[in-house]
């Protein structure tokens, strides 16, 4: 099991990169929403991944004694997933305002904050 | 010992049982009053008026707490604050050592200044925008940053100061700030998602999230875990959030597009908060990797602090020259971190204090410069000595501060990096280190000939705004800047307690474990 999630974080990462090195800006939000699915896919997997066991410690041990999943990265993938979720949300929005005002998503004509051909600072008076 | 249902479980053995003393409640402080202040503030969100008081009590109630933390972690030794009274590695920690603290207090004054200054700057409408909740629970991640001892909760507050940040850049929503913004955005989000794929794999391999606890474990692992590859990628995630050459070009792009006390506690703040992660985890929790890669980060470090500089020199615009100072600061800050020796890690500490205060100061003072001369850029901008004399005063100041001149505090950690380079067989590292010197010197010059100098080109706006309240906030951050020149010693011997306290884990590590060091 391990070894197919691995390998499906594999591909994520792939397609993310490969999606995040467009020039759109659409492209690389698709990206950046893959590339954060990736990591949390790879927390998951860190955390091993056992069906259908319950992390309960038997009466009288101190440790389980099979083998059972780690519940820890379960939670931190919950948190990251509502962070990333929010702040893509906020990548959208902000990404949308800026097509409607600059008139492209494409980052190669999105040079109002760095103009093409400004003139060379004065070199003396 | 088998438990009997119904029978209570006795988890003393788990949990902080001792009530929590005033000294636990100093290492919270920092962070909990900024997110308090940033509560409060939300919920009076339409009483614009009463926005700027109570920002700069709660700023100032953080800066108290910050220097009562300093001076206890100073005088005993770092703080531990364990969350929800597990025990640490359960429990979150909070672990406040000479390092963090004193980074945390000299944000906190940068941030003090800049809200001062936007009582001014920020009107009615960007108050009702939110710029002040922002600006407090972007100071609340800065300062949760400095002080967790957990290496996920920096990752939570990275993420907190970052999407208040992305708040405060498009703050006014102008062409410039969007496209600004966008390009910020995107690649700090995969800056961070970077930073937690890293800790994804961290935790894989050591089964704890606590620093003590995987500084602890470290070295029993090093001989079948990656750890080489967990170091490289946090070197990429924070090289990012630190703009260091390759990865720097948001910085540019996006800095110079918001309003200017924005741009001041962004130059001033967040790019250190990304040499500070880079030094907790590459020296504190892997200093064999960090040896192995000092080769790779002194070949960043000198890149980001030459072209950093000759980015500078090559701008018209007065907030974009600033842009690539902070860049090529940067890239002083990680030649300490390549030589990994304390004295230049104690350069490193004594660069990022003065940087922040430094920094801050020029974008503000650009900020002064613009209301009276009607722009940013240095081929209109002019003729500001015949106007404002005082205004010339510290921009002369502060420009010999950024470019390591006596009187002012550039100085004393140059003068530290330099000697540790040479000490350490390394003698084109502190070449590099002088000619960025040289050349910000030229680029800084030059900006303050145009400026400062230069008979007036354009007539500037008829009614200039007025400087004085720019004029006390100059002179709140220029005091320390002539005092850190003039009398250095105690500067020095916090930055030396700040890059011992990272460099000597195992005192760490029995502060946040007091029995049970050893294991």
């Amino acid at each position: 099991m391990e070894t197919i999630l691995a390998a499906t974080v594999a591909v994520f990462f792939a397609v993310s990169i490969y999606l995040m090195l467009s020039k759109h800006i659409i492209r690389i939000l698709l990206g950046v929403a893959i590339f954060s699915n990736a990591v949390n896919l790879t927390i998951f997997t860190a955390g091993r991944v056992v069906r259908e066991v319950p992390p309960i410690i038997p009466e009288g041990l101190d440790t389980p004694d099979r083998i059972t999943a780690n519940p820890l990265p379960q939670a931190l993938i919950l948190t990251a997933i509502v962070i990333s979720f929010s702040i893509f949300a906020f990548l959208l929005v902000l990404a949308f305002r800026a097509y409607q005002e600059l008139g492209t998503d494409d980052t190669d004509g999105m040079r109002v904050a760095e103009p093409e051909g400004e003139a060379l600072p004065p070199l003396g008076y | 010992m088998a438990i009997e249902p119904g029978q209570a479980v006795d988890l003393s053995g788990a949990m902080v049982l001792a009530p929590a003393t005033p000294a636990d409640w100093l290492v919270v402080g920092p962070v909990a009053i900024p997110i308090v202040t940033g509560a409060i503030l939300l919920m009076v969100r339409h009483e614009t008026r009463l926005h700027a008081g109570l920002a700069v009590a709660g700023l100032l109630a953080a800066l108290l707490c910050n220097i009562g933390l300093l001076a206890r972690v100073l005088d005993q030794g770092p703080l531990v604050m364990t969350m929800g009274r597990w025990l640490p590695p359960f429990g979150i920690s909070f672990a406040a050592d000479a390092l963090g603290a004193s980074l945390a207090l000299v944000a906190t004054l940068v941030a003090v200044v800049c809200a001062l200054f936007a009582t001014a700057d920020i009107g009615a409408v960007g108050r009702r925008y939110g710029f002040y909740p922002f600006m407090m629970l972007m100071m609340a991640g800065v300062g949760g940053s400095f002080l967790t001892g957990d290496i996920f909760n920096l990752y939570v507050w990275f993420e907190v100061f970052l999407i208040s940040s992305f708040g405060l850049l498009v703050l006014g929503s102008q062409h410039k700030q969007l496209d600004g913004a966008t390009k910020y955005a995107i690649l700090n989000l995969v800056g961070t998602t970077l930073f937690l794929t890293a800790t994804a794999l961290l935790y894989g391999t050591f089964g704890t999230l606590n620093m003590a606890d995987i500084a602890r474990k470290a070295d029993g692992l090093r001989e079948n875990a990656p750890l080489t590859t967990l170091a490289v990628l946090y070197l990429l995630a924070f090289g990012m959030k630190a703009a260091a050459f390759p990865v720097n070009f948001w910085l540019p792009a996006s800095y110079h597009t918001p309003r200017i006390v924005t741009a001041a506690l962004f130059g001033g703040v967040l790019t250190k908060v990304g040499v500070y992660a880079l030094l907790r985890t590459l020296v504190m929790l892997f200093p064999p990797e960090l040896e192995l890669l000092s080769g790779l980060i002194a070949w960043v470090a000198a890149a980001t602090m030459v072209i950093g500089i000759m980015g500078a020199l090559a701008q018209t615009d007065l907030r974009r020259v600033l842009g690539f100072v902070v860049i090529s600061g940067v890239g002083v800050m990680l030649a300490g971190l390549a030589l990994g020796t304390s004295e230049g890690l104690a350069g490193t500490v004594f660069y990022a204090f003065h940087s922040m205060i430094v920094m801050t100061a020029l974008y503000l003072l650009a900020g002064v410069m613009n209301g009276l001369g009607g722009s940013y850029s240095l081929s209109k901008l002019s003729g500001l000595y015949a106007s404002n004399p005082l205004v010339a005063a510290f921009a002369l100041l502060l420009m010999l501060a950024a470019a390591g001149l006596p009187p002012a505090s550039g100085l004393w950690p140059k003068v530290m990096l330099v000697r540790a380079s040479l000490d350490s067989g390394q003698p084109w590292l502190a070449f590099a280190i002088l000619a960025t010197g040289f050349l910000t010197t030229l680029a800084l010059g030059r900006v303050f000939i145009l400026t400062i100098w230069r008979p007036r080109v354009v007539a500037g706006p008829e009614t200039p705004a007025s400087p004085y309240l720019g004029y006390v906030a100059l002179a709140v951050l220029s005091l320390p800047v002539v005092v850190m020149g003039l009398y250095p010693d105690p500067v020095i011997s916090v930055a030396e307690r700040a890059a011992s306290a990272i460099l000597d884990a195992p005192a760490y590590i029995g502060t946040v474990f007091p029995e049970g060091a050893a294991q």
